[in-house]
């Protein structure tokens, strides 16, 4: 009886195995047409690239592929494969820290951008906000060993800031058009968090990037960038009390009752949805969120914040630059073409297309046409951008690993924040003692 | 003739050690070569280290051990809380039941299930925030509120609750092979020890144990193998490490591999994470004929 | 003096608890299942709203939707054929070889049969990369063939253990008496032993089919061609896509899920059977 099954399936794969070949062969046949291939990770766009691609093709006869491959680690992983065979496709991005795009362009994968940038007169770098480009950046004399350019095309803009709940606002007796403009006004709002059995705020904190984002743009409120720039480079210990009162503001947070229960083992969907119905009073998320919220709950009434600052000595940061950006690969058999389809889908129409489609902010300056209001607050937010792509130096991941797990202890409850300061700087110092060998 | 023979009996063999051959050992070669490098997985350069990675994981790592240490606890629930159920309910089905063929099936869908799947409905039993609360609803209901706790966000009951949860979706596989362990298991043998006088314990101790330790070494090997490289779930139930309380060493591989660029590192904790595997499987082996002898 | 009616109520007592234990466990077993295929059968609102098992109205347009959504009629039917022809590859290779192990003798039988186990034991996490060097330097990147012969690989050793134990207890009468009817070694491990091993073989297609159903990783890596992904990439994708979305989202997963629970359904009436003669040491 078994071997009758086996029969059927015998047919089955035969039948399967002939589609799949017949896939096979039409790829064989030569093209004459150019095609760019694209890989990309933006599950909520490949439908707007979709019909970008059609239009480009309409207008120019180049075809090009958008391939998506998601979630954005399995994205990464691919990419690091490609990059080994030698198979990485005409576009492609780099997600994460400065320094894997360094090791990229110094491997020879990508193409230099600056000279077709800085053609006509600076035409194309103009056109973008001038810290989208930063990010994309490598300046004169950095820590990378790069030479100096661009090497990435920004196709967007965001922000990382704080969103409220203007309808629990209204509950909770507080000003809608208000929000906290201190760390003080914060942890009071925490109290009638608690009267009210409310949770306060959600945030992908299981996710350590987003615990060192917040932790970070207070630590420049605090003390300022050059001060965290030294401590980077290691002439500033992190058991300064300047970074102790950075990790005391966790400890604030936790006992005012302002943070959601299990902040800490939420991934940032989990926080989304959360805030999305209406669970939770405050959100830690970035300008992408206005797309996913609006999925999830269009009648979502909320407002966009700066993290409430904490010191009056330095402004507030917050994270912020180019979203999502795409790099040629320097070994791309039409790199005039794959310029030319980069030059185009930064164009102005083209951004204003992408921005309106995808509740994204678009990284070409003269693309703000009608964008939502929340959109807006987000933009505002850009003139207190920063990010650590654009610093110059990355400290060591071990130390940010260990810098994000401290804070976690310090939200359980678990250690102090001086006991967790003195561990990063032990760990810090141990790296630094393995760097001067 | 001999050698045709001989020649015969190697093309038995002779896909699969090609295979084998292929796809494990020169893979396997290279991640052995790469733990005594420092790589970031992109740059055509590589730095040798010699034994500085293994030296590293061994002295200084201490996030390593601690993620070994989770695993181990894990796999510790997984082996007596686990494998207890799966042998209770094996039991329990054994006898003459109506309804055997719906719990042999209803008892294999969480092996079946995808981490995701699980992941969210658990936290849809046990999370107040982003659930119904169940859990602790039932134990207030039971009049027991002072033992009402954030389950899965406390760092005291994080890793257990996780565990219990990796129980639950593992015991199975446990369930199946010693239910089948103990149908061989003749009636004539229970009849006539019946017939001696014997009651429902003895012969459970006289008979069923010893005649089942084979196959508990089996599942004990297997469950071991199986639990000390767990870790999807994790990042289903908790959403990460916890501040190291549910760190596992996959995890922490995964993490040096994206999250510190050290490829050649975590090549050099995947070899450590084997030896240890090795010798834990060795011991349980000998330990297990050992007891076949007895 | 102990009763009739004493063992009666013992019994009964017994058999009560046994039945309340096991309906415990096997609604904890339940619940997620029900819950995924209650969520997709109610919609986007209803799911924070409503949080009872049973839907107040069943949305099947769900399941069309998400199959539509995701794409999913291609990349299921690669699934299955990758599936398939997995677990056949996997079938007669581990079978031939743990078939020598188990009756031959030849030199270095022991040092290779002490390779495959130990590789049971050293999982080599991270070595995508490695795979996906090797497959393009074969030029078998990115097409099924190699795929397919990576993930043989994958369930090579444990599949090989399974059966060689089982070969071990099998009586060798069957043999020698079709031996002397002029039987070829092949013929002996086709007509004897692969029958007599159903049970067992059950067990090794269950456990690879799960593991090849569910793989992502190494697909998403090796296969370029949106033609040859398996299912599991597109539904990464589609939870991506409509995880916002999350009716859709478990209705998708429901399909996903449904191929594999089959295959368990058809293949565990051999399996008690089987895994008996596998692992019990007499």
């Amino acid at each position: 009886m078994l071997k009758g099954h086996v029969k059927i399936l015998a047919v089955i794969c035969c039948l399967a195995v002939a589609t799949l070949l017949s896939g096979c062969a039409s790829k064989k046949e030569t093209r004459k047409i150019i095609t760019i291939t694209i890989w990309h990770w933006m599950t909520d766009r490949e439908p707007a690239f979709q019909e970008l691609a059609k239009k480009y093709e309409a207008k120019t006869g180049v075809k090009v592929n958008f391939d998506l491959y998601a979630p954005s680690d399995a994205y990464t992983q691919k990419v690091r494969a490609a990059a080994q065979g030698q198979n990485l496709p005409d576009i492609f991005g780099i997600l994460g820290e400065k320094r894997d795009f360094a090791s990229f362009i110094k491997a020879g994968h990508i193409l230099e951008l600056t000279p077709y940038m800085e053609e006509n007169n600076n035409c194309w770098k103009n056109s973008f906000f001038p810290k989208a480009l930063e990010v994309n950046e490598f300046s004169q004399g950095n820590s990378y060993g790069v030479k100096p350019g661009i090497y990435g095309v920004p196709i967007d803009i965001m922000t990382i800031q704080m969103v409220y709940n203007k309808d629990l606002f209204k509950k909770l007796g507080l000003n809608p058009n208000r929000p906290p403009a201190t760390f003080q006004e914060l942890l009071d709002i925490g109290k009638k968090l608690k009267e009210a059995n409310m949770q306060g705020l959600v945030s992908g904190w299981g996710e350590l990037w987003m615990i060192d984002c917040l932790a970070n743009n207070y630590a420049f409120n605090i003390m300022g960038k050059d001060k965290v720039l030294a401590t980077i480079r290691g002439e500033v210990p992190y058991t300064d009390p300047d970074w102790i009162k950075v990790f005391a503001l966790f400890k604030d947070l936790r006992e005012a009752g302002v943070l959601a229960t299990g902040i800490i083992t939420m991934v940032n969907k989990t926080a989304e949805q959360l805030f999305a119905n209406e669970k939770a009073v405050f959100a830690f998320n970035g300008s992408w969120c206005a797309n996913v919220y609006k999925g999830m709950n269009p009648n979502l009434n909320y407002g966009v914040m700066l993290p409430p600052k904490a010191s009056e000595n330095y402004p507030m940061a917050i994270w912020g630059g180019a979203g999502s950006s795409f790099m040629v690969n320097a070994h791309s058999k039409n790199k005039e073409e794959v310029v030319k389809f980069l030059q185009w889908l930064s164009d102005s129409e083209q951004q204003a297309y992408l921005s309106e489609a995808t509740n994204n902010l678009p990284a070409n300056k003269n693309s703000v046409t009608k964008i939502p209001e929340i959109l807006a607050g987000f933009a505002r937010g850009m003139d207190f951008a920063t990010h650590p792509n654009i610093w110059g130096v990355s400290e060591f991941p071990v130390v940010i690993e260990a810098f994000d797990k401290a804070i976690q202890s310090i939200i359980l409850g678990e250690k102090t924040p001086e006991q967790v300061a003195a561990e990063v700087q032990r760990i810090k110092e141990r790296e630094l003692a393995k760097r001067r060998k | 003739m001999k050698i045709k023979s001989t020649l015969e009996n190697y093309i038995f063999v002779l896909p699969a050690v090609l295979i084998f051959s292929i796809f494990y050992i020169i893979p396997f070669i290279e991640v052995f070569r790469l733990s005594f490098f420092e790589w970031d997985g992109i740059l055509p350069t590589q730095v040798f280290v010699g034994l500085g990675n293994f030296k590293e994981i061994i002295l200084e790592d201490s996030n390593w051990w601690q993620a070994m240490r989770n695993a181990g606890y894990i796999t510790l629930i997984a082996l007596t809380f686990q494998n207890a159920l799966a042998f209770l309910l094996a039991w329990a089905c054994d006898r003459e039941i109506r309804l055997k063929n719906f719990y042999r099936m209803i008892f294999f869908i969480p092996p079946v299930l995808s981490e995701l799947v699980v992941g969210m409905a658990w936290r849809f039993i046990i999370n107040d925030v982003d659930g119904a609360n169940i859990v602790n609803r039932f134990l207030i209901g039971m009049g027991l509120p002072q033992l009402v706790h954030s389950w899965l966000s406390d760092p005291k009951t994080a890793l257990t609750t996780v565990a219990i949860i990796h129980s639950w979706k593992g015991f199975g596989w446990g369930f199946l092979i010693f239910l089948a362990g103990l149908q061989t298991i003749p009636r004539e043998l229970y009849e006539a020890a019946h017939v001696d006088g014997a009651n429902a314990w003895q012969s459970f101790r006289k008979i069923t144990i010893p005649l089942m330790v084979p196959v508990m070494v089996l599942v004990a090997i297997l469950t071991v193998l199986g639990t000390m490289q767990a870790f999807v779930l994790i990042i289903g139930l908790v959403g990460g490490e916890l501040a190291g309380h549910t760190s596992v060493p996959v995890l922490r591989i995964l993490a040096a591999m994206r999250g510190s660029s050290r490829f050649g590192y975590a090549c050099a904790q995947g070899i450590t994470f084997g030896v240890v595997l090795i010798i834990i499987s060795f011991i349980q082996y000998r330990f297990s004929r050992k007891y076949r002898q007895a | 003096m102990k009763t009739t009616l004493y063992y009666k109520t013992k019994n009964v007592t017994i058999n009560l608890l046994i039945h309340l234990f096991l309906l415990t466990v096997a609604v904890a077993c339940l619940f997620p299942l029900v819950w995924m295929v209650s969520s997709s059968l109610k919609t986007q609102q209803a799911i924070f709203s409503d949080t009872s098992l049973i839907p107040k109205e069943f949305h099947f347009e769900n399941y069309y939707r998400a199959w539509i959504g995701g794409g999913f009629g291609r990349y299921f039917l690669n699934s299955i054929f990758y599936t398939v022809s997995v677990v056949i590859g996997i079938v007669i290779v581990s079978s031939l070889a743990a078939y020598a192990f188990s009756r031959f003798r030849f030199p270095g039988r022991n040092i290779l049969f002490i390779m495959f186990m130990a590789a049971m034991m050293i999982p080599i996490p991270g070595s995508f990369v490695a795979l996906y060097v090797l497959l393009n330097n074969l030029h078998l990147r990115d097409t099924p063939i190699g795929y397919i012969l990576c993930m043989i690989n994958v369930g090579l050793s444990t599949s090989i253990f399974l059966l060689k134990t089982f070969f071990d207890k099998m009586p060798k009468e069957l043999e020698d008496a079709a031996r002397i009817d002029g039987c070829s070694k092949l013929g002996l491990w086709w007509h004897v032993a692969l029958p007599l091993a159903k049970p067992v073989l059950a067990v090794v297609v269950v456990f690879n089919a799960l593991a090849v159903w569910n793989e992502y990783i190494l697909a998403l890596i090796i296969f370029d061609s949106r033609q040859f992904m398996p299912l599991q990439v597109a539904l990464q994708t589609f939870q991506g896509e409509f995880v916002t979305n999350y009716p859709l989202l478990m209705a998708g997963l429901t399909i996903a899920a449904l191929p594999i629970i089959i295959v368990y359904l058809l293949m565990q009436k051999y399996i008690v059977k089987g895994v008996t003669q596998g692992a019990v040491v007499g």
